[in-house]
């Protein structure tokens, strides 16, 4: 099982001029606690006190620094919601900083990239590396996994966990025995371990941990005597497959070694861009309902150009707060079909305000709003119009291609219609938001 | 050797959407970072006609990032507050580029943390062996004692001042 060292490769099959199979081997990389580590790199003042990061609008936890995961503050929890003595205790919370976060990531995934033959950035703080045949130049995987975790660490000060399995759901699973299990230190190689050692690690962990077993699920194959990791490795994939699914036969493969994870090309494109977001504070007016919906339209119709597709169709939506039952409630969307499939920014922003139109009631408290096109198809199948102005619509396409790229080059929403608003009294509250420490040179940290 | 540079704090393009595009696809590692810089002249030389003179002379344009970045996944810029190091040229405002990847050794202008608080200071080894963070201003010597890192809570070496940037 174990070939991870130059002097296992078989001799004998090099001499006869066969090849020797390469072994598949991946590595799962994912920085620990990410956000919070993030501005612990900035604020040395953080480093070992319980921290957590809110969500968009300083709502919920979205990041927990171990500290605060001791505390036992929970994935998800609204902020008002946790005890008031653990605020007392030194808890610090901070809003999102996504500016900082993409940053470091850009960093860390750009280290990462020249520590392995091939990447696949999984996630802002997850990534694949293809480790395969690198055991031929390499006398232990784990060591680099070490010499990973050593650079990432003196480079950027954030902290990474390495796993490595020769597919990827096993990388996945040895990521965590890492993380869990700190006399690897950090850095963990299932195909290392003899087979009956790899089996006590994998009885050992719930099958919940399985890459793409959820919650219900879960529960499914506990029905069945299904529990642990090495339980769903020896069921019958036949079965599996009968009883469940194709994907979670092929996570039984994987969880043997074959490798079903490595072939599959880029993802399909989305067929729905949905984007909403809470208010920061309660809006009545259309005029403020109608800056907001521009503005996430603006959003989507970005979305939709990067992937190349255009749209048939509108949904707009407006609600009040659903957890407030006292106030008066309204919740309602609308659909409409474009007479004719576009990306364009401002043709969709004139049926939104449209829509808007007919949505809006007086009298409510707003919550939050909501865009979605849907009926996508790729942009080169457009179909063309009797009666179409083409050289007025390659203007168009040359002023939405001109706003994308100012607003990639200079920030989104440097260049924005007039209806997006300009002081956006509504948008998100971020009370706590630490400074752009790497991308402004107005917040660089400062040293005394 | 050719280096590709890219300003350290350059913003990445980092949407989300580049994310779930890389998605299940094992694509080539090392992307070639984009190059802000051009050539005097862009356009290659004509196949016919009379050849520019000048296009055996095609220089590169200066970049500041060539000088001050060597590393940038690892470069940092930090903004000095204070006089404590003036006589080694570090003034107040200035901006500094800060290289994690370099080992820090004596003698060495260091950003550190020490006990919470970020310092820029000279990383000396003093009599006995002991480490230290020395501030370089003769004549305000009383104001910034030494920090001894063996006295710190906790202190970590944050990084290796590799330049400063001052704008007038």
């Amino acid at each position: 099982m174990d070939t991870t060292t130059p002097s296992s490769v078989n001799t004998a099959s090099l001499a006869t001029g066969a090849r020797p199979r390469l072994q598949t081997r991946f590595a799962l990389v994912d920085v620990n606690n990410f956000y919070c580590s993030c501005e612990a790199v900035f604020d040395p003042r953080l480093v070992g006190k319980p921290l957590v990061v809110l969500s968009n609008n300083d709502g919920c936890v979205v990041a927990r620094s171990a500290e605060a995961k001791a505390l036992g503050i929970k994935m998800g929890q609204p902020w008002h919601l946790v005890p008031r003595e653990f605020k007392a205790q030194g808890l610090k919370a901070l809003s999102s900083n996504y500016t900082l976060y993409a940053d470091m990531s850009h960093r860390v995934m750009t280290i990462l990239g020249g520590m392995a033959p091939r990447q696949e950035v999984y996630s802002i703080d997850e990534c694949f590396l293809d480790f395969s045949g690198m055991g031929l130049i390499t006398t232990s995987l784990r060591d680099h996994g070490l010499l990973i975790r050593n650079r990432i660490q003196q480079w950027t000060g954030l902290t990474v966990c390495v796993g490595i399995g020769s597919t990827k759901t096993r990388a996945k699973l040895a990521n965590h025995i890492a993380k869990k299990n700190p006399q690897w230190a950090g850095s963990f190689d299932l195909e290392s371990l003899s087979i009956d050692e790899q089996q006590q690690w994998l009885s050992s962990l719930d099958v919940g941990e399985v890459w793409g077993v959820g919650g219900r699920l879960t529960e499914q194959l506990k029905a069945m005597g299904i529990n642990t990791v090495q339980d769903l490795k020896e069921a019958n994939p036949k079965r599996i497959r009968g009883q469940f699914s194709v994907v979670l036969e092929r996570t039984v493969e994987e969880l043997n070694g074959i490798s079903c994870l490595v072939l599959e090309e880029l993802s399909p494109k989305k067929q729905q861009i949905l984007s909403s977001r809470s208010f920061g504070r309660h809006v009545t007016s259309e005029a403020d309902l109608r800056e907001a919906v521009l503005t996430y339209l603006a959003r989507a119709a970005e979305k939709l150009r990067a992937q190349g597709s255009i749209a048939g169709m509108l949904q707009v939506g407006i609600r009040t707060n659903p957890f407030k039952p006292d106030v008066p409630q309204y919740n309602k969307a609308i659909s409409c079909k474009l007479a004719e499939a576009t990306d364009d920014t401002l043709v969709l922003g004139q049926y939104a305000i449209r829509m808007l139109k007919q949505l809006y009631r007086e009298g409510y408290i707003y919550q939050k709003a909501s865009i979605m096109l849907t009926d996508l198809s790729p942009r080169t199948e457009r179909q063309i119009t009797l009666f179409e102005d083409t050289a007025g619509r390659e203007k168009r396409e040359r002023l939405n291609a001109a706003l994308d790229t100012v607003n990639r080059r200079y920030g989104s929403r440097t260049l924005q219609t007039a209806g997006a608003g300009i002081h956006k009294s509504w948008s998100m509250k971020r009370g706590n938001l630490s400074a752009a420490y790497t991308t402004d040179w107005r917040s660089l940290p400062t040293v005394q | 050797m050719q280096r590709t540079l890219i300003p350290a704090t350059h913003t990445p393009q980092f949407p989300s959407a580049m994310f779930r595009r890389n998605a299940f696809h094992l694509g080539p590692a090392h992307p070639e970072p984009i190059s802000q810089r051009l050539p005097l002249i862009a356009s290659p030389c004509p196949q016919a006609g009379f050849p520019s003179p000048a296009a055996d002379y095609v220089e590169e344009t200066l970049d500041l990032n060539e000088l001050m970045v060597r590393n940038p996944p690892a470069t940092f810029f930090v903004r000095v507050r204070g006089e404590s190091m003036v006589d080694a040229r570090v003034f107040e405002g200035d901006m500094l580029s800060v290289d994690r990847s370099i080992e820090p050794r004596p003698g060495h202008i260091v950003v550190a943390s020490y006990s919470g608080d970020l310092y820029v200071k000279r990383l000396s080894r003093l009599s006995g062996g002991r480490l230290a963070l020395v501030s370089e201003n003769a004549a305000l010597r009383d104001e910034y004692p030494i920090l001894y890192l063996d006295q710190a809570e906790d202190c970590t070496l944050w990084g290796v001042v590799t330049g400063s940037v001052r704008r007038f």
